[in-house]
């Protein structure tokens, strides 16, 4: 009761509380971070990371001290869970802006009309110049025939398991849906090898094993399909019973029904899962280098020889010895970053588009 | 403009799994009547309501035995397409259910359309006739290309009946239409009800006895033992026998409040 007459608030039937005044905490915050810059920075101590760690630290018991005096403990826990969550979303930024900011900088280099035109058909790693036309080509090809495979047999596996789907037959399709999620890219990769490349293509090919584009577009698929599988299983789930049961009750058959409601009302959350899944496969490097090859020329045929891919290109690039190659890669890179941004926010908007404006 | 039919249920019993939910049901419902379902819950009379149209079977594991007979013919013998029964007996839900990605115009056509007609104007001259006779046309004819999730509840469901009599049922079965709306929808759609009523035979599941009192001809009321046992049908009578001088001590208990 002590403390609550010397707030003097419920005793005197009111329902207010001193409170900070708004300016305070920033001011807090400031005074923080000069104190410690002062102190680490002024005498040596450390660099930057450590004053604002330090900033950080000295911030919270400040906060817990000048609030706790003033508007007592519970107030001063809430505002000090407050900065930890700020806190924690700052620090899950950190490393995507990095990633962008540094793509940004370094890889602005190399954007140029000979990079986007040009392959790197005899150009050495030492050369300047050289372009990434011939891996854009490739990239593009790759994940887009792996999308037409892996697109129509994961919706179609989905649809199974959540329309069709009963007992034994169900749970172990979705048993090794949820195995393949944890397959690694080069296992995929392999796989694709010692069937696809070493065993099926020597057939058609006078007994010489085969690398291709398609032969990545195939590793890529089997990368891609677990992850729409499920993410389309999840969205199909979510369409309330009651509007298949509204187009049965309208004579409306099964397979109909699926196509023109149930799949229609789940497409903005299945068209982000293929996304996920699309931008995956733009970055997998392994299964290219072990199924396509790489080369430095252009390749428009992506059923019978090397073919390039962004992802190979950097890795190519970013281990050469060479003043010129890091710049190409960084801008490879920035590029596959920006293809996949693209059909993202294409997808999106068609996804919206498809259902009706509200 | 299809003929109302007669349905009659000869034996239906309903299973969900081993669970038997209703058991032997015989019942005769006329044309161009309504027919309340009345009685406690879990007595079953949703589940018959489902077996009309075999929707019950729509639940994984649920079956149904006996015969249901739309102007003699059965619509259980194994000859029949599924479909072609649920586009001659329509059904509106408790909840009002519009396709989400649909506008008002392909809410009220979808019937048709994905049934395959494709002419604009027999699509146009439905979407209107649907849509006065469900009272809503006044209020959505500048707006058909919004969506139907943008209307209010009672206009929902409005909307959902006229999806319903798109596709011209003979019967039109409802189960409790009004439970989710409030008392100004409800009395838009009892009145509608009325209207319904000249062209198709109308089946109502309803939890409101007064609303059974208001809009049917004849009441079937249904009733359990107990928890666990099957729903049976206790009695079935013109509306005004059942609420003023009930055959059985069952009902009139229910209807006076005693019991359920």
């Amino acid at each position: 009761m002590t403390t609550l007459s010397q707030n003097g608030s419920l005793l005197a039937g009111s329902l207010r509380r001193r409170r900070l005044p708004k300016a305070l905490p920033p001011l807090l915050g400031v005074a923080a971070l000069g104190v410690s810059a002062a102190g680490i920075l002024g005498t040596g101590a450390g660099g930057w990371v450590l004053t604002v760690v330090v900033a950080a630290v000295l911030f919270v018991l400040a906060t817990l001290i000048v609030s706790g005096a003033v508007e007592g403990g519970r107030r001063a826990r809430d505002r000090v869970a407050t900065i930890a969550v700020y806190g924690a979303f700052i620090l899950a930024l950190i490393p995507l802006g990095s990633v962008v900011a540094t793509l940004l900088a370094k890889g602005t280099g190399r954007i140029d009309a000979e990079f986007f035109y040009h392959s790197m058909n005899n150009i050495t790693a030492l050369d300047s110049g050289g372009g990434a036309y011939h891996a854009i080509i490739g990239t593009l090809q790759q994940v887009g025939i792996a999308a037409v495979l892996a697109i129509p047999l994961g919706l179609a596996a989905a649809v199974y398991i959540v329309e069709y789907g009963r007992g034994r037959l169900t749970t172990v399709i979705r048993f090794f849906v949820d195995v393949m999620t944890g397959i690694p890219s080069i296992v995929a990769g392999l796989f694709v090898l010692a069937f696809w490349v070493l065993i099926v293509t020597p057939v058609f090919n006078h007994g010489r094993p085969g690398y291709s584009g398609f032969a990545a577009a195939l590793a890529l698929t089997v990368l891609m399909l677990p992850t729409i599988v499920r993410s389309a299983e999840e969205m199909l789930r979510l369409v309330p019973q009651a509007l298949r049961e509204g187009s049965y009750a309208l004579g409306v058959p099964k397979w109909k029904t699926i196509m023109r409601v149930v799949l229609p009302t789940a497409a903005p959350g299945i068209v982000t899962g293929v996304m996920l899944s699309i931008a995956r496969a733009a970055g997998e490097t392994a299964p290219v280098l072990l199924v396509a090859g790489g080369t430095p020329a252009i390749n428009f045929n992506p059923f019978s020889g090397n073919q390039e891919s962004l992802s190979y290109f950097v890795y190519e690039q970013a281990g050469a010895a060479s003043q010129f190659a890091p710049g190409r890669a960084w801008t490879a890179a920035l590029t596959l970053i920006a293809i996949v941004a693209i059909l993202t926010i294409a997808a999106k908007l068609l996804a919206r588009r498809s259902t009706i404006g509200r | 403009m299809n003929m109302a039919k007669r349905v009659e249920a000869v034996d239906v019993t309903a299973y969900y799994g081993s669970f038997k939910a209703i058991d032997s049901i015989t019942m005769t419902i006329e044309p161009k009547s309504v027919t309340a379902l009345i009685g406690p819950s879990g007595c079953g009379k949703s589940t018959f309501l489902r077996s009309i149209n075999r929707m019950h079977e729509v639940t994984p594991g649920a079956k149904v035995q006996g015969k249901l007979m739309i102007d003699a013919e059965d619509i259980y013998d194994p000859r029949v397409d599924v479909t072609a029964v649920r586009r001659a007996i329509g059904m509106v839900f408790q909840r009002p259910n519009p396709f989400p990605t649909m506008s008002i115009y392909d809410n009220v056509v979808a019937g048709l359309r994905l049934n395959g007609v494709r002419k604009k104007s027999t699509l146009d001259d439905a979407a209107e006739s649907s849509l006065r006779a469900a009272h809503l046309w006044g209020e959505v004819s500048d707006r058909l290309k919004r969506p139907g999730g943008g209307l209010s509840g009672g206009q929902q469901q409005r909307l959902c009946i006229a999806r319903a009599i798109a596709v011209e049922p003979q019967v039109l079965l409802m189960d409790e239409p009004c439970s989710a709306l409030d008392p100004i929808s409800t009395l838009a759609i009892e009145d509608l009800i009325g209207e319904l009523k000249d062209r198709y035979t109308v089946v109502i599941v309803t939890h409101n006895m007064q609303q059974a009192a208001r809009v049917s001809d004849r009441t079937a009321f249904f009733s359990i033992e107990s928890t666990g046992d099957p729903g049976r049908l206790v009695e079935f009578d013109d509306t005004t026998k059942i609420f003023q001088n009930p055959g059985e001590k069952k009902t009139e208990d229910y209807i006076t409040g005693r019991f359920g």
